[in-house]
């Protein structure tokens, strides 16, 4: 199992940055695992098996029971609104709430958003745009850029790269593997077995809403 | 003046304009005759079943008999409520909510009215008990299901946007905002439609019923206004409690968007 090196993975002294323990749900689970602060764990498996579910238990968007505790802090302590901006998760079919789609993020943080977009090739024609002219690998880079700028300490991808050309995909692991050298820990479902290996994930199977690690 | 009185070979000849639809249904082969007879005929008889227990209870005049027609009444009203939407609560939480609701505006709303306005001696004399509960019954129930259908349906179509902006850390009360102005919107509607049309296009039909039962037409009218206003604050408090306590349902204490409350839509 590859885990990348980085200063806040080699404290023993620290609490992991992510501890998931006992997590289930009334179909899936349970869960156990621990991540590193800058480590990612790409989760494969068939449609169906779950990688949703488990992400959405994690972001606390479905009801479950076991505990999660991000950086030693268990989430039950913290409000959920401010557990999901630290632990933000970005779902495979976009939301859409504004015309515009740039109206979408925080306005101190537009200007920031609109260089990550321009970075993940989404250019300021369709971020200033209407969102129902965007494509969808345009809405799928600007959904996850809506959660980038957050700076949360973990992010929760569900197939970000799934509707997006190999080119595309290239330049949104560059910003993930940039993100993860900065301490940013990534959980992330993905159909591509090679996606793992690209951004030096530990790799899982779902299978049948269980987690199954490689050892 | 006194109203002129109808005598039942005046409602048989009205009743051959019913013929005359069931025979074009014929003639054209619409296939609705008979369901037009049987609705003339179930009309006829809840008419005047419901005239023979309002007679009763009007000479009971009792307060005990005048709640129970009340509660009788606003009972349908919610049943209907939680029936309507396309997409509805399991169980009988929309119910529930509907219950609570219509017996919240209706007891607000009859009681202000009985307080202030309209003071009969006693306070529960029947006639202008029920007669009030019943037209504000119907502002309550169209208020009440536009809400929670468009609040409903809201959800379920909203349900990405929704659950996108609970995941990037938006309160539950942030994120379903537009779907609550939308749906009170839509329960406040037929009121406003009702007041601008009133006099205009449409004669409200207290007005002229009282018009028709001998009543001097600005008496009727100041009646009606009244009305329209008691159906106003009757339809808005209605809307309020229906969206607030369906969102209240939909989400829980850790801010969710719980659709599995609701049935498979």
């Amino acid at each position: 199992m590859a885990e990348p090196a980085s200063a806040a993975s080699q404290d023993p002294q620290r609490p992991a940055r992510l501890s998931v323990q006992g997590l289930r749900s009334g179909i899936s689970g349970p869960f156990d695992l621990e991540l590193a602060a800058g480590t990612c764990l790409a989760v494969t498996g068939v449609s169906g098996s779950g990688k949703s579910l488990f992400l959405r238990l994690l972001a606390d968007l479905d009801p479950g029971e076991g505990r999660v505790l991000l950086d030693g802090v268990d989430r039950a302590s913290v409000a959920a609104p401010l557990w999901r901006r630290r632990v933000p998760y970005v779902a495979a079919e976009s939301g859409w709430w504004l015309e515009r789609a740039a109206d979408h993020f925080p306005a101190g943080r537009r200007d920031a958003a609109r260089a990550l977009a321009q970075r993940l090739g989404v250019g300021p024609e369709p971020f200033d745009g209407e969102v129902r002219r965007l494509s969808t690998g345009e809405k799928q880079r600007l959904a996850l850029v809506r959660a980038l700028v957050l700076d949360s300490p973990v992010l929760l991808l569900d197939e970000p790269t799934g509707p997006l050309d190999p080119d595309s995909a290239r330049k949104v692991e560059a910003v993930l593997l940039e993100r993860m050298r900065g301490g940013t820990t990534i959980v992330l479902a993905s159909h591509d077995p090679e996606q793992g290996g690209r951004l030096g994930a530990a790799a899982a199977m779902m299978r049948d809403r269980r987690l199954e690690r490689p050892r | 003046m006194n109203p002129i009185a109808l005598d039942p070979r005046d409602l048989a000849i009205a009743g051959a304009l019913v013929a005359f639809d069931a025979g074009l249904s014929v003639a054209l082969r619409l296939g609705l005759h008979r369901r037009l007879l049987w609705a003339a005929a179930r009309m006829v008889v809840q008419l005047v079943a419901v005239g023979f227990v309002l007679r009763a209870i009007f000479a009971l005049k009792h307060p005990l008999a005048t709640l129970a027609v009340i509660v009788a009444m606003a009972a349908v009203a919610a049943r209907e409520i939680a029936a309507r939407p396309e997409r509805k609560f399991r169980g009988g939480a929309g119910l529930a909510l509907s219950a609570g609701a219509v017996a919240l505006a209706t007891v607000v709303t009859v009681a202000f009215a009985l307080a202030t306005a309209i003071r009969p001696q006693p306070w529960y004399d029947p006639r202008y008990a029920i007669s009030l509960a019943g037209i504000i019954l119907g502002s309550v129930l169209n208020a009440g299901s536009l809400t929670l259908d468009s609040l409903l349906g809201g959800v379920g179509r909203e349900r990405a946007a929704i659950e996108a902006r609970l995941a990037l850390g938006e309160s539950f009360r942030e994120a379903v905002a537009p779907l609550l102005r939308e749906a009170i919107r839509r329960g406040l509607l037929p009121v406003v439609n009702q007041m601008s049309a009133a006099g205009v296009i449409t004669l409200p039909g207290v007005m002229t019923g009282q018009i028709l039962a001998g009543l001097d037409p600005l008496e009727a009218v100041k009646y009606q206004i009244l009305l329209m206003f008691l159906l106003a604050g009757a339809g808005g408090l209605t809307a309020l409690a229906i969206a607030f306590g369906a969102l209240r349902r939909l989400t829980d204490g850790r801010q969710r968007l719980r659709l599995d409350r609701l049935e498979q839509g």
